[in-house]
C-alpha cells in the first residue's frame, strides 16, 4: 500500500520566539527548524504500513523555501522511499488553503492509499491542512488518530475527542491525521542516513501548481500582527515550611484575593 | 454582519462552547444569529437556542446523524449556509468543530480563522486574535480576500450569555438528501472514566514529575476533586507512562486557557508553559524555588508537595463548606 506523507518543517518546540521587523512573523535568525513533531508520527505509521504489508512505497512532501529539503532528507533517512519538495521560495506566508492546494496539486496522479498529515503543524498551531486536502483531493478523512487497524480496502482508526475516543471506520483512500500516542516513531539508522544522502528529491515549483493564495493579496487568511503575549505579574509567595499554614492561605487567596474558588 | 453558528450537541445535550460562539455572534452581530444543529432526536433543543441568541434555528434531524460524520455534519452546515447566506461562521474548536471547519472551509474555497481566543468586527471583516507557537506569540489574523468568513472559537474563553425573554426561534427543518459517509463514527468509547477534559475544564490540577510516581496520583486526583478540576500532566510524565496522552498540556498536548491552572510538581519547561501560560489565575507548589514555573504563577509555595497538596485540598473543602 502506497502512501504520500505530508510534513510541515518548523521552528523547533524548544524556540524562543523572537518578532522578526515586519512585526507580523517570527525572527528566523538563530532559529532551528524540525520535522513537526506530528509528523513524525505519521510518517512512522506509513512506514509501519509498509512493512506490515511487505510492498508499497513511502513518499514524503513538503512546500517551503530551500531548507525544507533538509527536513524531507531526515524523513528519507528514517526509511522514507522518495520526496517531493515543492519550492516555495519567495512566498513568505502561505495560508492553509493554500498550502492544502499546493499538497493535492503535487498529488494528482499518484496511486495513494494513505495520505498522511500531523494534526497540526506545531507553530501555526491551525490543524487545518488535513482535512482541507481531503477536500480538494476528493477522499474521506478521520482526524487527530490515535490507533489504526489496516483491513482490506478499509480502515478502522481511534480518535480523540474530549473525554472519549470515537471509533471511525473509513474506506480507502483516506486522508489521516496523526496524534501523539499513535505510535513511537523511530530514530534514523546510520545506513538510512547514508541512503539518504544518495537519493533525489523530486521539485516541483508552487508557481507552477495553480495555487492563487500564493500571492498575498489572495490568501483566505494572514497575519496582519505578531506579539508576545503580555508579561505576567510576579509571583506571590507563601512560605512552605509550615504545611498546614500554606495549605489555607493558598486556598484564602485564591478565594478572597483572586476570587477563583 | 450576518453570522451562522454550528450548534454541537452529544447525546441530546448542547455543548457550552457552542453557546460561548452563539452569545458572540449576537453580540458581534447586533442581534439575533441564525445557527444550525444536526444529530438525531435534536429538533426539541432548537427553542434553548433562543436566548442564547438564535433568531432561525436549521435542524438536520435524521437517524443517520446520530453518531458524527464529517460528510453528514458538514452537510447539514452547507444546507443551512445556502439558506441563511451568512457572511461569517462561528464554529467552537471542540474535537468536533476542528474536524468540520476545515472541510467545510476547503468546499467554500476559503480558510478559517482557528481557535480565537477575541474575536472583532472592523467594517465587514472578521478580525482575530489566536495564539500561535503554542501561545508563545499571539497572531492578530483576518481573512484576507475570503467571502465567507469562517472562525473556530476557543472553548472557554467567551462567555455564554442568555437573556431573559427572548421569543421563540423560527425552525427550519433541513432536507439533506441521502446521507452515505465513507468515513463514519461507529461508537464512542469512554476512556478512563469519561471524565471532564482539560480543554474544556474551567479548572486544572496538573502533576509533574515531582510526583515522583503514577503511585501518587491519588494525592493529584484528591486536590482535583476538592476543586472540581480536570486532571492535567506535563509531557514528562506522559512519555514516562505514568498517565494517558489526552491529560498532556503543552505544545505537543493541548492549549489550555482555564481559570484556575494548579501545577504540582512540574517545573515548567518552555512548552509546558506555552500550552498554560494564558492561564487567568496559575498556582505553582514545587520544591525547587528556581524552577521557571515561578516565573509565571500567580501564586506560588516552594516545599515538600506530599505534606502541602494534601492541606491544600483540605483547606479547599474547609472553604467550600463554609
Amino acid at each position: 500500500m502506497n502512501s504520500l506523507v505530508c510534513i510541515a518543517y518548523v521552528p523547533d518546540t524548544e524556540t524562543r520566539i523572537k518578532i522578526a521587523a515586519d512585526g507580523k512573523s517570527i525572527d528566523e535568525a538563530d532559529v532551528k527548524f524540525i520535522v513537526s513533531p506530528y509528523d513524525e508520527f505519521a510518517l512512522e505509521a506509513a512506514l509501519r504500513i509498509k512493512e506490515a504489508k511487505g510492498s508499497g512505497t513511502v513518499t514524503v512532501v513538503s512546500v517551503g523555501p530551500e531548507r525544507t529539503k533538509t527536513g524531507l532528507r531526515e524523513c528519507l533517512a528514517r526509511g522514507a522511499d522518495e520526496a517531493i519538495w515543492i519550492d516555495a521560495t519567495g512566498v513568505p506566508y502561505l495560508d492553509a488553503l493554500g498550502t492544502a492546494k499546493a499538497l493535492a496539486a503535487a498529488a494528482k496522479g499518484g496511486a495513494y492509499d494513505f495520505y498522511w498529515f500531523g494534526q497540526k503543524a506545531v507553530g501555526p498551531d491551525e490543524g487545518l491542512v488535513g482535512p482541507m486536502f481531503a477536500e480538494l483531493a476528493g477522499v474521506p478523512h478521520v482526524a487527530s488518530i490515535i490507533k489504526l487497524e489496516v483491513g482490506e480496502g478499509k480502515i478502522t482508526a481511534h480518535r480523540e475527542i474530549e473525554g472519549a475516543h470515537e471509533v471511525v471506520e473509513c474506506s480507502l483512500p483516506a486522508a489521516l491525521t496523526a496524534q501523539k500516542g499513535l505510535n513511537e516513531p523511530r530514530y534514523a539508522s546510520l545506513k538510512g542516513i547514508m541512503a539518504a544522502k544518495k537519493k533525489t528529491i523530486a521539485e516541483k515549483k508552487l508557481a507552477e501548481l495553480g495555487v492563487p493564495e500564493a500571492d498575498p493579496a489572495q490568501a483566505k487568511t494572514r497575519w496582519r500582527k505578531l506579539d508576545l503575549p503580555p508579561a505576567r505579574q510576579a509571583v506571590k509567595l507563601v512560605p512552605g515550611d509550615d504545611p498546614v499554614a500554606a495549605g489555607k492561605e493558598l486556598a484564602r487567596l485564591l478565594r478572597e484575593e483572586a476570587k477563583v474558588i | 454582519m450576518k453570522f451562522l453558528v454550528f450548534i454541537e450537541q452529544r447525546d441530546g445535550k448542547i455543548r457550552k462552547a457552542s453557546l460561548e460562539a452563539l452569545s458572540l455572534a449576537r453580540r458581534l452581530g447586533g442581534g439575533p444569529a441564525a445557527a444550525v444543529i444536526a444529530g438525531k432526536g435534536v429538533t426539541a433543543l432548537a427553542k434553548d437556542l433562543a436566548k442564547y441568541g438564535a433568531g432561525t434555528v436549521y435542524v438536520a434531524d435524521r437517524d443517520e446523524l446520530a453518531l458524527y460524520s464529517n460528510k453528514g455534519y458538514v452537510g447539514a452546515l452547507d444546507a443551512a449556509t445556502k439558506l441563511a447566506s451568512p457572511e461569517a461562521v462561528l464554529i467552537a474548536a471542540t474535537s468536533m468543530g476542528k474536524d468540520l471547519a476545515p472541510r467545510y472551509a476547503a468546499r467554500h474555497d476559503v480558510s478559517v480563522l482557528a481557535d480565537v481566543m477575541d474575536l472583532r468586527v472592523e467594517g465587514d471583516r472578521l478580525v482575530g486574535s489566536r495564539p500561535v507557537y503554542s501561545g508563545k506569540a499571539r497572531a492578530e489574523v483576518d481573512c484576507g480576500a475570503a467571502k465567507l468568513q469562517i472562525a473556530t472559537t476557543r472553548p472557554n474563553v467567551f462567555p455564554a450569555e442568555a437573556q431573559d425573554g427572548a421569543s421563540e426561534p423560527k425552525v427550519e427543518t433541513l432536507d439533506l438528501g441521502e446521507i452515505a459517509p465513507r468515513a463514519k463514527v461507529v461508537r464512542i468509547e469512554a476512556s478512563e472514566s469519561r471524565e471532564l477534559d482539560v480543554s474544556e475544564a474551567d479548572v486544572i490540577v496538573s502533576g509533574g514529575r515531582g510526583i515522583k510516581g503514577p503511585e501518587n496520583w491519588p494525592m493529584v486526583r484528591d486536590l482535583q476533586q476538592a476543586l472540581h478540576a480536570a486532571l492535567g500532566a506535563s509531557r514528562a510524565v506522559v512519555d514516562a507512562g505514568w498517565i494517558d496522552h489526552q491529560h498532556q498540556v503543552g505544545q505537543t498536548g493541548k492549549v489550555v486557557s482555564p481559570t484556575l491552572y494548579v501545577a504540582v510538581g512540574i517545573s515548567g519547561a518552555i512548552q509546558h508553559l506555552a500550552g498554560m501560560g494564558t492561564s487567568k489565575v496559575i498556582v505553582a507548589i514545587n520544591k525547587d524555588g528556581e524552577a521557571p514555573i515561578f516565573k509565571v504563577a500567580t501564586y506560588g509555595v516552594v516545599g515538600d508537595l506530599f505534606q502541602i497538596v494534601p492541606e491544600f485540598a483540605k483547606a479547599v473543602r474547609a472553604l467550600k463548606h463554609e
